[in-house]
């Protein structure tokens, strides 16, 4: 069929226009902004107590932490704030879990459980427009969300953050400041597109996600983030204060004797400081109080060792992070879409 | 129009190990309102599937619109499906469909769609979740035809409405046939539906296609001969499609034209759609199938038994 046969109806030829990608906006808009809403309100409330908290720990901290060492600083503001900044960036933390659970999982997994991607990719802009559409407008909005909410928290950290009470290394805000909070939002919204995908249903594909998402982001927390860049060591006994210190260890003579937490150093100091200590009890800890360890080894020439993050890595970390996240949202994403590609009814 | 709307050919679709398509060849040409009829798990979901687009093949080929690959940007703009059991987002009112659907297309008739729903008395501002069924199947036909598509596809699409939302639904579709030239294939259990608005059958068992013609032309080359039952094996050579024994009478239908000789003591009558059909479907193994020349010669040249 030619475009001479049908001269009425242009838009049957090869050469058709698509549909453009601008309509997708309003689609997504129309269809998602219930889940929007609920997530905006939410992240509100969020914003309004740490802005109100935030002040009243400002204002505290100007009026009494100078000088920090003083008693009113600790009665008004370390003794105040201090549990509740601990349990609000505990809570944070679960704020891309919720991004990635109820809006990425829902937007696939719905369609699929109900049908209506039997509607939605039989239409003219094709599912592939649709789909990129939709997840572009929606990873875009969580990500820019989730931006504004560390702004908010690092000037919410801040009084904490000066007063050295919280390394920025720490993985309990880690993740809050800089880029790092944006990434994890995005990360969790591709992982809930893909497993709502996958899974093709709206509820499992939730609890797929929220226990995907904790398991990546406790491994990064644990065991990931403080190989980014290898680590400082120093044999000083007080590393800089901003560091974050991973690992301890003893050396003798140049040469690698045991870890911190190792049973060769509880051996090790029963047989050296037997004679100047008193009773020993098992394990490290209970030693640790019996025994003043790093003195004993110290006179029997073992150097402790620590390795260490640098405060000033802070940034690169940032950026470390905010990347491989990006990365690997693109590639959850793209996966998703080449998903629906092939997908048989 | 000298086109097909849809042709297959050697078109199979297997899900894990079992096939729920195979070795499909078919040519509907345009300007019918063609039925698609089978048993259930005969491959009729399937095969619409794959002719929008929906699931890809897992052999052969299939193209719309006059050799379009299926799927395709021109094949997707030209094709409006209405999926079994209408989906529609429940949470959505009426007007927010007519929006989503017009976003979602290059053309939209707002104004059909708009009079349209009015005419059905189907509110605007009402969630697609809280319409009836009637109603909300013939939303999903009225955005659908509001695309001003070139081929309609419909799966079982009355199978949930009552006698009456059934009558409304059918006569909507075949006005767009008859007013705007829409080309229609429509799936469906309900045999008696048929014959008023089907003028070319395609019958899908177990995965293949059994019978595929123009209705009139179906039914101007059968015949049910009714004689004497004891005489019934007698035309085993004849082209018998199939047999239905009383205790003194046998009928058979038979594939033959008005003006075959009727034998001695035997009465020849013209069959209706569903009787057509109906044998048919019981003889999985008959079949009357268009020639060689695909989608231009549409009369069966050819009888296998």
């Amino acid at each position: 069929m030619t475009t001479l046969t049908t001269p009425t109806r242009p838009g049957h030829d090869a050469r058709l226009r698509p549909v453009p990608w601008q309509r997708m906006a309003w689609v997504t808009w129309r269809q998602h902004r219930a889940a929007l809403a609920g997530v905006a309100v939410f992240l509100g409330a969020v914003a309004v107590y740490l802005w109100l908290t935030g002040l009243r720990m400002h204002h505290a901290e100007a009026a009494y932490c100078h000088p920090a060492s003083s008693i009113a600083c600790a009665i008004n503001f370390t003794g105040k704030y201090g549990e509740t900044v601990i349990i609000v960036s505990i809570a944070l933390q679960a704020v891309p879990a919720l991004i990635g659970a109820f809006i990425g999982a829902p937007v696939l997994a719905r369609e699929l459980e109900t049908g209506t991607f039997r509607y939605a990719w039989t239409q003219g802009i094709g599912r592939l427009r649709w789909t990129v559409g939709k997840l572009v407008l929606l990873a875009v909005t969580v990500t820019a969300a989730a931006g504004a909410l560390t702004v908010l928290f690092a000037w919410y950290n801040q009084p904490w953050a000066a007063a050295g009470y919280v390394t920025p290394f720490s993985p309990r805000v880690f993740d809050l400041l800089g880029v790092a909070f944006a990434a994890w939002a995005l990360a969790a919204f591709a992982i809930g597109a893909l497993a709502g995908m996958v899974i093709r249903r709206a509820v499992p594909a939730i609890a797929a996600t929220l226990a995907a998402y904790a398991g990546l982001a406790f491994a990064t927390g644990l065991w990931l983030r403080e190989h980014y860049i290898t680590p400082l060591a120093t044999s000083s006994p007080n590393p800089p204060g901003s560091a974050s210190v991973i690992s301890g260890w003893y050396t003798k003579g140049g040469t690698f004797a045991f870890g911190d937490h190792s049973t060769a150093i509880v051996n090790t100091v029963r047989q050296l400081c037997r004679a100047a200590g008193g009773r020993v009890r098992h394990g490290p800890h209970v030693l640790q109080q019996v025994f003043n360890v790093p003195q004993c080894l110290a006179r029997h020439g073992y150097t402790r060792w620590a390795s260490y993050q640098p405060g000033s890595r802070f940034w690169p970390f940032q950026w470390i992070e905010g990347g491989w996240l990006l990365a690997l949202s693109v590639l959850l994403l793209a996966a998703t879409v080449w998903l629906v590609r092939r997908r048989a009814a | 129009m000298n086109m097909n709307v849809i042709e297959a050919s050697g078109l199979g679709k297997r899900y894990g190990s079992t096939w729920a398509l195979r070795e499909c060849t078919l040519a509907i040409p345009a300007g019918h309102v063609a039925a698609l009829v089978g048993p259930n798990g005969a491959g009729k979901t399937t095969l619409l599937n794959l002719a929008v687009g929906l699931a890809e093949p897992t052999a052969g080929a299939v193209t719309v619109l006059g050799g379009k690959p299926a799927g395709c940007p021109a094949a997707l703009d030209g094709i409006a499906f209405v999926a079994q059991d209408t989906p529609l987002y429940q949470n959505l009112p009426a007007a927010a469909m007519l929006h989503l659907t017009r976003n979602l297309n290059r053309r939209f008739d707002q104004s059909y769609a708009q009079a349209r729903l009015g005419e059905l008395g189907i509110p605007l501002n009402r969630k697609a979740g809280r319409l009836s069924g009637g109603q909300q199947a013939q939303l999903a036909l009225t955005l659908a035809l509001a695309r001003r598509p070139r081929l309609l596809v419909l799966d079982e699409p009355v199978a949930m409405l009552d006698p009456l939302a059934r009558h409304d639904f059918m006569a909507t579709v075949l006005a767009a046939a008859a007013d705007d030239g829409v080309s229609v294939l429509l799936s469906s259990h309900v045999l008696a539906e048929l014959e008023r608005v089907a003028d070319y059958l395609i019958l899908l068992s177990r995965g293949r296609v059994q019978v595929a013609g123009e209705v009139d032309g179906l039914l101007a080359s059968h015949r049910m001969l009714t004689g004497p039952a004891a005489e019934a094996d007698r035309y085993a050579d004849r082209p018998v499609v199939h047999v239905r024994r009383g205790a003194a009478q046998a009928h058979l239908l038979v594939r033959a034209s008005a003006d075959d000789p009727v034998p001695p003591g035997w009465e020849a009558h013209p069959v209706g759609l569903e009787e057509l059909t109906l044998a048919y479907l019981r003889e999985p193994g008959a079949a009357a199938l268009p020639g060689p020349a695909r989608g231009r010669n549409t009369q069966p040249s050819e009888v296998i038994r």
